[in-house]
């Protein structure tokens, strides 16, 4: 019996907040089909009115970066301040930038 | 146990200057209720009225512990949450029913009066919501019998002349409909599923279906206030069948449960089930009168 309900696959879940332009990623679930998940999405990531919109995918289907390439992936953007725009004065009344 | 707090402190968060990062979850909740006149609306009789928002409330309350009922004892975690979700939907619809009912009844009985201090004789639900939850299919063919009736149901009492019951209806709505498709994802999942998922989704329907006719059965109070339940069940029937037909199940034939002298759920003549569901419900708030927490 356990080893039928282990075979339900895993969804990741993604709601988009009322005020936000993006969707992120909250959690996962087991669902049994897209439109399970999507229901089971509703009733766990979105009751206390988290959000407007949903997203649902299943795991497998990410591709994901590994820990083992950390290192050539990530470190090399840790020095490359002038990526970032801080070398010229901003004007105050400016805002989001 | 009042809500006013509860929404003064989550609205109050978005105007902090960090209260939308204060909260794990979403801010700006509404009452619905709020600025809606609560004076009894003329021409209705209000003890009518109240008898009828009892009787609503009711199927309610009683449904709503039947599924937290459920809560750990689901078959995945998922519904369990679901199943919770929903009863709690169904216990906010019943709070501010009673609440509605206490009002206009004239014993100016809070909500908490109602819900624990009536016995099984003074609860006016129908008996289908007050049967023991059986196996899951039986939990899904009930919810998608009973929220396909009170759907049809909220969806014209939205416009009552009562604002108070109108506006308990226009949001009711919105929440039946997810538990109708909730219930009919399942009802189509098993119906259309294995051998042996349909035969157990089939004889879920033929346990519960000749409890589904006391729905459509007017009530003298129903009569007087013009809401004959009897106009839903061509709609709610043609619907469910629909949906039966799509999960490969057949609607049962067998005949609607007999009344008891013309008396059944909603005169408080129930089974012999609704008394330990109640005693469940009643047994904290008894033991420890007027406890607040």
């Amino acid at each position: 019996m356990s080893g039928e309900r282990a075979s339900w696959p895993l969804y990741e879940v993604f709601v988009r907040p009322r005020r936000g332009l993006n969707h992120v990623h909250v959690g996962s679930l087991h669902a049994a089909d897209d439109r399970m998940a999507l229901l089971a999405a509703r009733d766990l990531y979105t009751r206390r009115n988290e959000g407007v919109s949903l997203w649902v995918v299943r795991s497998d289907a990410i591709t994901a970066s590994s820990p083992d390439e950390q290192d050539p992936f990530f470190a090399p953007s840790g020095d490359k301040v002038y990526r970032h725009p801080t070398f010229y004065p901003i004007p105050e009344d400016v805002p989001h930038i | 146990m009042t809500d006013d707090h509860v929404y003064l402190s989550l609205s109050d968060a978005a105007g902090e200057p960090d209260g939308e990062a204060r909260w794990a979850y979403g801010t700006g909740f509404a009452d619905p209720l709020l600025g809606v006149d609560a004076a009894p609306p003329s021409g209705i009789d209000p003890a009518d009225l109240a008898a009828y928002c009892l009787m609503l409330g009711d199927d309610a309350l009683v449904l709503s512990q039947r599924l937290i009922q459920w809560v750990t004892r689901a078959p995945e975690l998922e519904e369990e949450v679901a199943l919770a979700n929903l009863g709690l939907d169904l216990l906010g619809q019943a709070r501010r029913l009673l609440t509605r009912a206490g009002q206009l009844d004239g014993t100016g009985r809070n909500e908490d009066e109602l819900a624990y201090w009536r016995d099984e004789f003074d609860y006016r639900n129908v008996r289908l919501v007050e049967l023991e939850n059986g196996d899951f299919a039986q939990c899904v063919a009930r919810l998608l019998m009973f929220a396909t009736a009170r759907e049809e149901l909220y969806r014209r009492l939205a416009d009552h002349a009562d604002p108070v019951l109108a506006a308990v209806a226009a949001l009711g709505v919105k929440e039946l409909a997810y538990h109708r498709e909730y219930a009919q994802s399942w009802v189509l999942r098993l119906g259309d599923g294995t051998e042996h998922s349909r035969r157990r989704m089939q004889d879920a329907l033929d346990a519960l279906w000749p409890w589904l006719d006391e729905l459509f059965t007017p009530h003298e109070v129903e009569l007087r206030l013009g809401v004959d339940p009897l106009q839903l069940r061509e709609p709610v029937l043609d619907r469910l069948a629909g949906v039966l037909g799509v999960a490969t199940l057949s609607v049962p034939e067998a005949a609607p449960r007999a009344y008891v002298n013309g008396r059944a759920g909603r005169h408080g003549v129930h089974t012999e089930e609704l008394g330990p569901l109640l005693a469940e419900l009643q047994v904290v708030a008894r033991a420890h009168p007027g406890a607040t927490w």
